[in-house]
Parts: structure tokens; sequence; C-alpha cells
């Protein structure tokens, strides 16, 4: 029995090894106070204002749907902007997602793309519409454009590594058979990652009608204008009742949505 | 052009060669094969078959100073460099994988379709737009494999034998007059690997279709082609009838120990097709 119980003690931990723990939680304890002090935290103000929180809490339980027709509407234009957003952006990112795999272009045309659509992905929605809406002005469209750019970069990633993950043999089939490139990817490639970037697509789409109701805060059409105005004039009952409606469509669409992913693939 | 030359061989090759990094798979390879002929490319694995098929089609080229690869006086590569006009010399050549290289989401009767593409413009091809003669030859050609009742179906959900056999419809679906078939039957049950063997050989005897195939197991070579080409280590060592592949010839090529085992236990070989008595003696 002894001998077991001293043959499974635990190992040492070295001195070096203490040291270089004691150093890297000093490190993080750093960082997380650094942070602290550059965000301003002050939790003790939910505390200070706890009467303001009620107040919100009230409105937000007594929403005001006298002027439902027109939250519904604007619900509405934001799933459209959603649409239009996400089929420009696949349709873009059909041909960018291929010159940006590896096993369809050269080096000299993936790398310049990918740079391009990683620019795309890192800009986030809200910017792109602030800059559409000094280009194309206030209104739905500006918001349309605004999430194709940033779809764009992110479905041409998601597309190309379906991509570069396919089985290169049925595309050596038809290569030899005589077929020019652009055959190649219609016959050997694309039925093959067609049923991922489908699910890519809805699962893009049902996260851009959360986006779209965003992008309208900025002036970019749909659901967002109203909600921004009816919490700026502090009208809580309002802006409860726009939630409401807002998370009742995007729960529907989503389980729809879901529900062909899931089929399809 | 040609005067005095009596037939364009089928298939010529001259002084091909092919390194990857140290290791040559080819090593100056030379042979001819006309048009019609039916030939087995046998050799222990590793002695480069896939390799010089792969070349033969143009889908690799040989190293800077490899000779050259010509199909019917058409040349497909030349010191390494494979022709730009690879593509209409290749949709004359149907070549059949091991793998079968099927698409396997596409039904069978598109699969076949695509032996037509090289013929049809790329922006109908890229429609799915088909002249309807070319439907009727793609399941005229399922119907000669014995799978008209699977044009329908996903190629994925077919048996290997039955892939197999659609590669072979996609090949006449091109009007292949030649063959390269890269082992067609190894992944294949035997009554499957015989109706893969008999429809190549029926392709050759009726259509003229000139076949050259690689095989592993050496009493298909001697059952189906009359002329086998045997490689080891990237080099012919033997080229000729098949009858005359005697044991000894076989034992060379293969490496086989007097006592009937091969060397590097890859080969499901069947000595005793040729003479008996020969292995019999050692075990
Ligand atoms: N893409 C490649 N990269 C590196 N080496 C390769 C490549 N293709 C083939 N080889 C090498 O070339 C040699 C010949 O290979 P090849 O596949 O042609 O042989 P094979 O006769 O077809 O063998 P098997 O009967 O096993 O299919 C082998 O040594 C192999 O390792
Ligand atoms: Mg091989």
């Amino acid at each position: 029995m002894t001998a077991t119980a001293s043959a499974l003690r635990l190992p040492a931990i070295p001195l070096r090894t203490k040291i270089l723990r004691l150093l890297l939680a000093l490190a993080a304890a750093g960082v997380l106070a650094w942070a602290w002090q550059g965000s301003e935290m002050r939790p003790l103000d939910l505390l200070t204002y706890r009467q303001n929180m009620a107040a919100y809490l009230k409105g937000f339980l007594t929403p005001d749907f006298s002027e439902w027709r027109d939250y519904l509407h604007h619900t509405i234009v934001t799933i459209q902007i959603a649409i239009w957003g996400t089929l420009l952006a696949v349709l873009g990112a059909v041909p960018c997602g291929l010159l940006s795999s590896a096993n369809v272009a050269p080096a000299w045309i993936h790398q310049p793309v990918r740079r391009l659509m990683d620019a795309c992905r890192s800009i986030n929605e809200m910017i792109f519409a602030m800059l559409f809406i000094s280009a194309v002005g206030l209104g739905p469209f500006a918001g349309v454009l605004a999430l194709f750019m940033h779809t764009l970069g992110t479905l041409a990633k998601l597309f190309s590594e379906a991509v570069e993950a396919i089985d290169p043999q049925p595309v050596e089939g038809i290569r030899a058979t005589g077929a020019s490139r652009l055959q190649e990817i219609a016959y050997g490639i694309i039925p093959q990652v067609v049923p991922l970037w489908i699910s890519y697509s809805l699962y893009r789409f049902e996260s851009n009608v959360r986006s779209a109701s965003v992008v309208g805060m900025v002036g970019a059409g749909g659901i967002g204008m109203l909600l921004w105005d009816a919490i700026r004039s502090f009208n809580y009952g309002a802006t409860a009742a726009m939630l409401i409606i807002l998370i009742v469509v995007v729960s529907i669409l989503d389980l729809g949505s879901a529900t062909i992913r899931k089929r399809y693939i | 052009m040609k005067t005095a030359e009596s037939i364009t061989p089928a298939i010529e090759i001259h002084h091909i060669s092919k390194s990857f990094g140290k290791r040559q798979a080819l090593q100056r390879v030379s042979l001819r094969i006309s048009p019609g002929e039916m030939v087995a490319l046998i050799g222990p694995s590793g002695s480069g078959k896939s390799t010089l098929l792969r070349h033969i089609a143009g889908l690799v080229g040989g190293d800077r100073d490899s000779g050259t690869i010509r199909l019917f006086g058409k040349e497909v590569q030349r010191r390494g460099a494979v022709s730009r006009r690879i593509r209409t010399i290749r949709s004359e050549v149907g070549f059949i994988f091991q793998q079968f290289n099927l698409v396997g989401r596409l039904s069978l009767l598109t699969n076949v379709m695509t032996g037509t593409l090289s013929r049809v413009g790329t922006l109908r091809s890229l429609l799915g737009i088909f002249p309807r003669e070319e439907k009727s030859r793609a399941m005229a050609a399922l119907q000669c494999v014995g799978l008209a009742e699977y044009a329908a179906q996903r190629a994925s959900t077919l048996s290997g034998g039955q892939q197999q056999r659609a590669a072979i419809a996609r090949a006449m679906q091109q009007r292949a007059r030649i063959i390269l078939a890269d082992e067609p039957i190894a992944s294949l049950d035997p009554e499957s690997a015989r109706i893969v063997m008999e429809l190549l050989q029926c392709m050759n005897r009726d259509e003229g279709v000139t076949v050259l195939v690689s095989l592993h197991q050496v009493q298909f070579a001697l059952q189906y082609c009359p002329r086998s080409i045997a490689m080891k280590e990237g080099r012919v060592v033997f080229d000729g009838p098949s009858r005359e592949l005697s044991p000894a010839a076989l034992r060379q090529i293969y490496g086989l120990k007097n006592d009937g085992l091969d060397l590097d236990g890859t080969l499901p070989l069947n000595v005793r097709v040729c003479t008996p008595p020969a292995v019999a003696a050692g075990a």
C-alpha cells in the first residue's frame, strides 16, 4: 500500500515554473486593472441610479403597441434589407470565394483577393452604413450596401474554406475529359460545396436580420431608426413594443432558416 | 504531313523521365502502341504505372530533360512542358481511375454528360444546356454498361463496380479513341472486375478503341490483353505478348523469391495460370 502511495506522489513543480506562473498572474491582473481604468468601470453607479433603472424596467413592462403597424412595417423593411444585403453578398462571394481558394487560383490572385476580403470583414456594418449614407443618402439602400460589404468578406472566407476542403479526385476526373477550367469548377467543385454554401448563406441571413436592425440606428433604414428615436426620447413603452416585435419576427425566421439548413445538409 | 509512315501510333512515348525529389519515378521510358491494341501495364507497387498513365494524359509534365509523348501524332508534352492544346487532345482520351472519380452529388446521367464538356461551349455547359442528341447518347452509354435504370440516381449511392461502369460510360460519351485505365478493377469484387474488363475489351474489339490498362493481377492481363508492358523501378522491363510472361519473367518483374512469395507483399498474383508445376514445386 505504502509503496503504491509513494509511487503515486504528484510530480514536483520546478521553481522556475512557479515563478513563471506568478509572473503570468501578475501580468493578467495588470492588464485587467489597466482595462478597468480605461473603460471607466463604475459598478456602484448601478446602485446609485437604481431609481432610473426601475423607471426603465417599468417602461419596459408596459409596452405600448399603439403604433404597432408602423413598427411591423419597419421590421419588415429590416428583413427586406437583410434579404438583399445577403443575396448580393452571396452572389459576390461565389467568385470571390473561388478566387481566394488556393486550389483554384494561383497565389498572385488568391492572396490579394483574400486580403481584400479580410478588409471587408474587419470593418463593422455600422461603419459601412455611415460611409454609404454619405454616398447614397439616408435610407434602407445604404443599409443593404453596408450588409453586402461586410457579409461579402465573411461569406467569401467561408466559401473558400469549403472549396479548399473538397475531394480533388472528381475534379481530376472532369479535367481528364478535356473540360475547361470553368467547367471543372462548375461540374467538379460546385456540386461538392453547394450544400455547405447554402447553409452558410442562410446562417448569414439570420445574423444579417439582427445586423440590419442595428444599421438603422445610424440612419440606414429599418426598425433601427425608430428604435433609436424611441430610446433617445425616453419612450420606453414604444421601445419595448418594438423589441418584442423584433424578437418574435427574428425567432420565427431563425427557426425557419435552421429547419431548411438541417434539411439540406 | 505524314508521308512515309504507314500508321501513326496511338500512343508514342519517347524517353520520358520524371523524378519526385530524389526518387526517379520514370527513367527514360519509351514505348509505342498501335491503334486498336489492348495492352496491360503491370509491375510492382511503386514501379511508376500510375505516373506513366498520368503523363500520357498530360495531367503531369515530365522532367525538363524529358522527351515527348504523342497521341495519334499530337504532342501531349515535350521536355516537361504540357502542350497548350492539351484539352483537345484529352477530349479523345478516356481516363478511368481506380477510385472512379465521379462527382458523388451529381446524377449518374450528369456524370456521363461531363464526357461531352469539351465539345459543348463553356457558356452553354455552365447553364447546363446540352444538345438533346448528346443526352440520348449518354443514356445509350448507360444502357450499354447496364445502368440505364440508375440514370437519375446520385453517383455516390452506387456500388464501386457500378461507379466504375459509369466511368466507362463517361469515356464512351467522350467518344474516346484511347482509354487509359489506372487499376480500374483494384477495388472491385471479382464479378465486377470481370464486367469492367469485358466492357473495356468490348470497346476495344467493337469500336477499335486503343486501351492501356494498368493491372495488379497478372491473370487479368493474361486473359484480356494480348500484349503486356511490365515496369519496374521506373523502367520498362518487359514488352511483348502476354503469353511470353513466363513464371521466371514474372519472378524477375515482381522480385519473387523462388518459393513463390512476393517480396513486397502486394501481389495477389496467380502465377499458376501460366505453368502450374514451376510454382507448385516450392509450395
Ligand atoms: N505526387 C508524388 N509525389 C512524390 N512521389 C510520388 C508522387 N507520385 C508518385 N510518386 C512516387 O513515384 C513512384 C511511382 O509511383 P506510382 O504511383 O506511379 O507507382 P504505381 O506503379 O502506380 O504503384 P501502385 O501499383 O502502388 O499504384 C513511387 O515511388 C511513388 O512514391
Ligand atoms: Mg498506381
